[in-house]
């Protein structure tokens, strides 16, 4: 009998896993190595065009681009997140989970509801511009939506989370008694978080940017309601590729390439993190 | 006591992420089509919500289509995280690692890998396709949620009930299941919100013939704002509220 059910529930889960996640991934990487055809999904032949084709200069400008987007939405989540998931950390516990229900509840509803709402928010005769011109401090509205900065902000406002929870998450464990013991060793306020808080939340940073940076790169239909009608991220060319151009071959060798971007951001963290637990094991 | 510099950065956070929805759930109830000045409380636009039919037919789907989702999930996550916790099996780091690895692949890479696998099988996109999908994404978030609340069960309890003479399926169902409820109840309500919301994914493994909410969302946004997406996106956020609130409410009767 314990067999039997062994066998059910661990062989269900196996194959469904194998086929959906495994399979489906191995499929994308071998349609990567493929030639595009026009008529087909693609032709059965070897070729590494698709990946020579991501340094055309075409696909190679909206990378950068994307790249620097991505860096720039997670620098401003961090420095947003960090002094945020600090304060809520410090809280007393009741007061903690309060904090951290407000914060997860707008994230709840689905995000494309999220990002219309911004997108009305942001329009010419939206209520930032209503309310920026009757408080006198522009005189014509601004122009934000439509632009690179309303993805970031887009951006921002939907991954916000994913930064704080993981800092939040470290800093919470935090003894603070190594703050004390800094303080009674004659430690300034700049320098105990300088040398002891910082480096001691290090992997809740590097899991929160990988969180963050990520998907900053690849949430496709943010940039495709809030910017203009250029692809922007690396997401929207991987879209493109599929739904609009049909090249199938190009589009999973992008996929690829993100997906290796992904490992070497998880390697970091697990180094990091690893190198974490031995710091502890030395005390 | 908070500093004051600390609440009021925490009141600069809360206003980022609220105001957005808050404007959008005022204005849902302005009498007006493009104006942001007030023109008076209408329920206009939440009329002309509940009578468009096609709406009604993606709420329709998106519902069902997540409810059938989430029960498979909660099904093949529960089972594979009571194995997890029980049994000692080759290929269980395996397993581990390919549960953590889908839980962090973005959602873009999934979702054209699994159509490239649905077009070669031939699989027609829809509500099958959209169903797979959703079910593999949310199978690894109820492994984590159960097999977490596995680990706090006394393992004595096992053999308490083998030495009373339990069957397996006894044990399953009148120790495990009960045990383990609070966990199965938000796993169910974590999958049905993830699936009923879901769009990278979705996006890329639905077709015409079945059209989700928001997918169609997304269709009316990218034409441009309008008043009644206002008040759909408020009936949303106001749904949400009550899941979540019943959620916290389950949660909270277990603890004590």
């Amino acid at each position: 009998m314990r067999n039997k059910f062994q066998y059910f529930s661990v062989g269900l889960i196996t194959t469904w896993l194998c086929i959906f996640g495994l399979l489906s991934f191995l499929v994308m990487v071998v349609m990567s190595f493929l030639q595009h055809d026009p008529d087909h999904i693609a032709l059965w032949h070897f070729t590494l065009q698709n990946y020579e084709d991501l340094f055309d200069p075409i696909f190679f400008k909206i990378f950068i681009k994307s790249f620097y987007i991505a860096f720039m939405v997670t620098a401003a989540c961090l420095l947003l997140g960090y002094p945020f998931a600090y304060i809520i950390s410090r809280l007393p516990e009741r007061l903690q989970n309060t904090a951290l229900l407000l914060l997860l509840l707008p994230f709840w509803t689905s995000s494309v509801v999220r990002t219309y709402a911004m997108m009305s928010l942001l329009k010419t005769k939206g209520l930032l511009n209503t309310a920026l011109l009757s408080l006198g401090l522009i005189h014509e509205p601004l122009q934000i939506l439509f632009t690179n900065t309303a993805v970031a902000i887009g951006l921002i406002y939907n991954l916000l989370p994913f930064m704080i929870l993981p800092i939040y998450v470290n800093l919470e464990r935090f003894d603070i008694s190594l703050i004390e013991a800094a303080k009674d060793l004659g430690a300034k306020y700049t320098t105990i978080f300088r040398k002891v808080i910082i480096p001691l939340s290090i992997p809740g940073i590097v899991g929160g940017c990988t969180l963050v940076f990520l998907p900053a790169m690849t949430l496709f239909f943010i940039s495709d309601l809030l910017g203009g009608a250029k692809a922007l991220l690396l997401g929207n060319l991987i879209e493109d590729q599929f739904l609009m151009a049909n090249n199938w071959p190009r589009g999973a060798a992008t996929s690829v390439l993100l997906t290796v971007i992904m490992a070497i951001g998880l390697l970091i963290y697990w180094f990091k993190s690893n190198k974490r637990i031995n710091y502890d094991a030395a005390i | 006591m908070m500093r004051p510099f600390r609440s009021f950065y925490l009141t600069l956070i809360y206003l980022f992420l609220y105001i957005p929805i808050g404007t959008l759930i005022v204005y849902s109830f302005n009498n007006a089509t493009f104006s942001m000045l007030w023109h008076g409380f209408t329920l206009n636009w939440y009329r002309a919500v509940l009578q468009d039919s096609s709406l009604w037919l993606a709420v329709w789907h998106s519902f069902y289509l997540a409810l059938a989702a989430t029960t498979s999930a909660l099904f093949i996550g529960t089972l594979a995280a009571i194995s997890l916790y029980r049994y000692q099996f080759r290929g269980k780091n395996m397993l581990q690692g390919l549960l953590f690895v889908i839980i962090i692949t973005p959602d873009i890479v999934m979702g054209i890998a699994l159509l490239i696998l649905f077009s070669l099988s031939g699989l027609a996109l829809g509500f099958w396709s959209l169903y797979i999908a959703h079910v593999t994404f949310c199978i690894p978030f109820v492994v984590v949620i159960v097999y977490s609340r596995a680990k706090s069960i006394d393992p004595n309890i096992f053999a308490a009930a083998s030495d009373l003479g339990a069957s397996e399926l006894q044990t399953f169902w009148h120790i495990i299941v009960p045990i383990l409820l609070p966990a199965l109840i938000s796993g169910a309500l974590l999958c049905f919100a993830l699936s009923f919301d879901d769009i990278v994914i979705s996006y890329f493994v639905s077709g015409p013939g079945f059209e989700i909410l928001p997918i169609k969302i997304f269709g009316l946004a990218r034409m441009g704002v309008n008043v009644e997406l206002n008040a759909l996106c408020s009936l949303l956020f106001g749904l949400t509220l009550i899941l979540v609130c019943l959620s916290q409410w389950v949660t909270r009767k277990k603890k004590l």
